[in-house]
């Protein structure tokens, strides 16, 4: 019984079934904070605990999939590549935005885990937190930290971005659609870009840039670790 | 034959950033090697976008399906989830706004001294 859910095919269509199930949930619900990822992420490690099934038998199927991530990651630069127009006309604002916000975002993480007297694998998870997920990971795992806790963390902080996004828009009175996108995108990566999206045209497309240039100002400022 | 065309240039540039990865004398990310690798191919035009286009719609638009066993693996982390949820949740809130704060205020100084410089543009 056990070897029929250590082939790889269970791995991966239980992650396609809850995934199915995600993305279901969120266009029935409209809700940001329903993200597809998240839901298959709970619902997966429902359904292996509730059935005892081993980790080790999922991640048969589970790291088959993993695979997929770099080459993902590297496609980035083809989201990029299709904006270099607005990026060559916008260039030293993005790039100002986008180092203040990394650095904002790294300091103050490391600042409040200090505080919180959290440990040196947790604060290493924590720092990348605000970039996208497969650069986020990179950066975990090159410093010591947990790649699924900072899986988590990056996903709650996309979703806490798309949903404060328009509140802090008017708190800081934004008027210029440049700052707005880059705001979010560096703040919350993919998941607020899809919020932006929603705000604007530019705004979506400052917001994709950012994923890409915070992800690499970040990894570039964790050297210095 | 084009679909796999398309998955041999992208396993390619991700096998050579392995490579560059295991050379370089610092820590630096494959994954983001890789990224860089493939912009400096279309910037210098030895790739074209319909070179790899199909293949990188298809890994980008489901780019959040991947995650999903780097998340699972947290099963493993429940302890310390459990134990860490409230100083994680009040991280989260206080560094996206500071995040967003410094963004956006950084923005909006350099738009404003650009502006002062060049006041006809």
């Amino acid at each position: 019984m056990s070897e029929l859910f250590t082939s790889p095919f269970f791995g991966i269509s239980l992650s396609i079934l809850t995934f199915m199930v995600g993305v279901k949930l969120q266009k029935k619900t409209g809700l940001t904070a329903c993200n597809p990822l998240l839901i298959a992420i709970i619902l997966t490690i429902a359904v292996l605990l509730i059935f005892k099934i081993p980790y080790e038998s999922y991640n048969v199927g589970g790291s088959i999939i993993n695979m997929f991530l770099a080459p993902a990651t590297a496609c980035l630069a083809v989201s990029i590549y299709t904006k270099l127009d607005i990026l060559k006309k916008n260039w030293l604002p993005i790039v100002v935005g986008c180092t203040a916000g990394s650095l904002t975002s790294m300091t103050s993480i490391y600042l409040l885990c200090r505080l919180f007297r959290l440990d040196e694998s947790m604060t290493a998870s924590l720092i990348p937190k605000s970039v996208t997920t497969p650069i986020a990971i990179s950066v975990s795992e090159a410093n010591g930290g947990i790649p699924p806790v900072t899986v988590v963390a990056v996903l709650i902080t996309g979703i806490l971005g798309s949903i404060l996004a328009p509140l802090l828009i008017r708190m800081f009175r934004i008027k210029n659609p440049v700052e707005a996108g880059i705001a979010i995108g560096s703040c919350s990566h993919a998941v607020g870009t899809s919020k932006a999206i929603e705000i604007g045209e530019v705004e979506g497309a400052m917001s994709g840039l950012a994923i890409g240039v915070c992800g690499i100002m970040t990894v570039i400022f964790s050297l210095f670790l | 034959m084009k679909i796999i065309k398309q998955i041999g240039i992208i396993m390619t540039i991700c096998w050579i950033s392995l490579v560059i990865e295991h050379v370089l004398p610092f820590a630096f990310p494959a994954s983001v090697i890789g990224m860089i690798l493939l912009l400096l191919c279309l910037l210098t035009g030895i790739l074209k976008l319909h070179h790899i286009r199909e293949k990188s719609d298809f890994l980008l638009s489901n780019m959040a399906f991947f995650f999903i066993p780097a998340g699972v693996s947290l099963i493993n982390y429940l302890d310390i989830l459990k134990d860490n949820l409230l100083p994680i949740l009040v991280i989260c809130v206080v560094s996206t706004v500071l995040t967003f704060a410094a963004a956006a205020l950084s923005i909006r100084l350099t738009v404003f001294l650009m502006n002062r410089r060049n006041p006809h543009e």
